[in-house]
């Protein structure tokens, strides 16, 4: 009987712990879901302030130019396409022009980084052969030098060959890999892929082209995506270079034209500023949502900007 | 020497765009521009060699030389640790206790990818305008606002919070950082009654020193780098009163505007120095805070 008495005991106390023990689960289970609320708010709000600048921009430009200042709201009183429709002509040239331009000099440039950036990631990541590490420090190098430091020769080099006030000074260093960086990310992603492909392909008689081809750029589209991806928004948004090389406004590219909007400024187009600063966004964040992953994880692995 | 050819040749080949281009678009220039750097050179007549003549100016003589480094170097010190803070608090906050960060990082990181264009520079000069739309929030909680842009106390700050705005890319490392970091690290310092603080301290500053440094690095060097949200929002000329007159700025000015290229050389040869003075005291004292993985046991 004493027994069972202990073990009555015992067993009221063990209700008792596992009481107490569940009690502090929800507790603990309450204070993390309170946690995560005020986590989610307080992100909220982050987020609303990170996008504010964004919407007004955006809501500006279909506002009437007398509403745009003085006014915080994200809702125009009146939707107005008039700042698009005569923006787009504002300027002495056409927007058409300058946008084709931008696309010329992107496309060509997207196309030279991934091809000669991805020929010398491949040689440094797959390929043996005398002075590469040498090279490579080297090629890691050039990451660091300030654009600031080449241009000035590279004018005059380029001067001289007759290609300012043409896109040849910005669009054939990109097919010599100029853009160093890319060349690290496709270094990084390069070295991952098992060894044993570059071997059995050798052994069946397959040359370095073809392996580089037929296995190696197969294999790495997430890489050769991201690199696409951040090149073309790069490239879009450059500003020093074109604003250097190209003088004539037929050949200007869009952050050209949307700085000749502020020498305008006093005969107050903010509105039509607005809209077409809008409009050359627009291709980024598109090319933003739809590849969100890519880019994310592009920085991840190699820490770009 | 035919087994040596053959075997280099292949890697060669693939390696010979990046060659053509490291010499002639990289090593070339820069030795051109050291040398033109001791040189008066206006692109109309040859270069003439003028020895020290224009470091001696530079460092002795040229005012806005000094006020040029004085911005940039103030931007530096405000905007890298503001950008990297927000973006270590930013990240720590989606590391941990939530399920779904999908959507925060994107908008977190879409300034990043925006912030460099003309556009946005064209909208700060806005926000911060006498009538922006800043001062229109801070008039909301009755505080009267500078002229942010047109003060020269204050138009550094717009940059500067420019700056802030943009801290997604760190944030993205950071965040791939945390997710290296053990969690029973936490797990266990929890159950000892470790306060959070101290778990901050003690786990995860340390185990993320390798990511920060990295960060940090970047960081800095971009920074100096900063060209055409300053262009833009001054005007093109460091306006107002010079507070805006960011080394860039002032390179391309001398440059291209008055087409002092032995100058603009000479300017471009010591930020080279600056960058590369910065990425190695880095790399030097990292040792003594950075400690990487495979160190420890």
């Amino acid at each position: 009987m004493k027994t069972s008495a202990t073990d009555l005991e015992l067993a009221i106390q063990m209700d008792e712990a596992a009481r107490v023990a569940h009690e502090l689960r929800l507790k603990r289970d309450k204070r993390e879901r309170n946690a995560r609320i005020l986590k989610h708010i307080f992100l909220i709000l982050v987020s609303c302030v990170m996008l504010y600048p964004l919407f007004w921009l955006l809501a500006s430009s279909f506002k009437p130019e007398n509403e745009i200042f003085g006014s915080l709201t994200l809702w125009p009183s009146e939707f107005r396409l008039d700042n698009y429709t005569k923006g787009w002509y504002a300027l002495p040239i056409s927007f058409t022009v300058f946008y084709v331009n931008s696309a010329i000099v992107t496309g060509l440039s997207v196309i030279g980084n991934l091809v000669s950036c991805s020929f010398a990631a491949y040689a440094f990541a797959r390929l043996n052969f005398t002075g590469r590490s040498f090279f490579f420090a080297l090629m890691m190098m050039t990451l660091m030098i300030p654009y600031h430091v080449v241009l000035i020769p590279q004018y005059v080099q380029f001067l001289n060959l007759g290609w300012v006030d043409t896109y040849l000074p910005l669009v054939v260093p990109r097919f010599l890999a100029s853009d160093a960086f890319f060349i690290f990310l496709m270094v990084q992603f390069f070295r991952q892929l098992p060894r044993e492909l570059d071997e059995a392909a050798m052994i069946d008689g397959c040359s370095p082209f073809k392996i580089y081809w037929a296995i190696i750029l197969p294999l790495s589209l997430p890489a050769m995506g991201t690199a696409a991806i951040f090149s073309l928004i790069w490239v879009w948004e450059d500003f020093l270079a074109p604003l250097i090389y190209l003088n004539d406004i037929k050949s200007y590219t869009v952050p050209l034209a949307l700085r000749l909007f502020l020498d305008q400024e006093g005969q107050s187009a903010y509105g039509q500023m607005f809209a077409m600063s809008v409009l050359s966004l627009v291709p980024v964040v598109i090319f933003f949502v739809l590849f969100q992953k890519l880019i994310v994880r592009g920085i991840a692995t190699s820490g770009m900007k | 020497m035919k087994r040596f050819f053959a075997r280099n040749a292949p890697a060669y080949v693939f390696l010979l765009p990046w060659l053509i281009g490291f010499f002639l678009l990289a090593l070339g220039p820069i030795l051109a521009s050291l040398y033109l750097s001791f040189t008066r050179y206006d692109m109309v007549s040859a270069p003439r060699w003028i020895g020290w003549g224009n470091y001696e100016y530079m460092f002795t003589r040229d005012r806005r030389f000094w006020k040029a480094l004085e911005v940039t170097f103030t931007y530096v010190a405000l905007a890298v640790p503001a950008r990297l803070i927000m973006a270590l608090g930013v990240a720590m906050l989606l590391d941990k206790g939530l399920r779904t960060i999908g959507l925060y990082r994107a908008i977190f990181y879409l300034p990043s990818l925006l912030g460099a264009s003309i556009a946005i520079a064209i909208l700060w000069r806005q926000l911060f305008a006498a009538d922006g739309v800043v001062n229109q929030v801070l008039a909301m909680v009755g505080i009267q606002g500078a002229s942010w842009i047109t003060d020269p106390d204050t138009s550094l700050y717009t940059l500067v919070v420019l700056a802030m705005w943009q801290f997604g890319s760190p944030m993205l490392i950071f965040l791939a950082g945390l997710r290296g970091i053990p969690r029973d690290l936490y797990e266990a310092a929890e159950i000892d009654g470790t306060p959070g603080w101290r778990q901050f301290t003690r786990i995860t500053l340390p185990l993320l020193a390798p990511v920060i440094f990295f960060n940090l690095v970047l960081q800095t060097i971009d920074s100096f780098k900063t060209f055409s949200s300053a262009f833009i929002i001054s005007n093109g000329t460091g306006a107002p009163a010079d507070s805006l007159l960011f080394y860039t700025v002032y390179l391309f000015n001398e440059a291209f505007k008055f087409f002092r290229m032995g100058y603009a050389s000479a300017l471009a040869w010591f930020l080279l120095v600056i960058i590369a003075a910065f990425t190695a005291i880095a790399f030097f004292t990292s040792k003594y805070w950075v400690h990487y993985e495979n160190e420890r046991d």
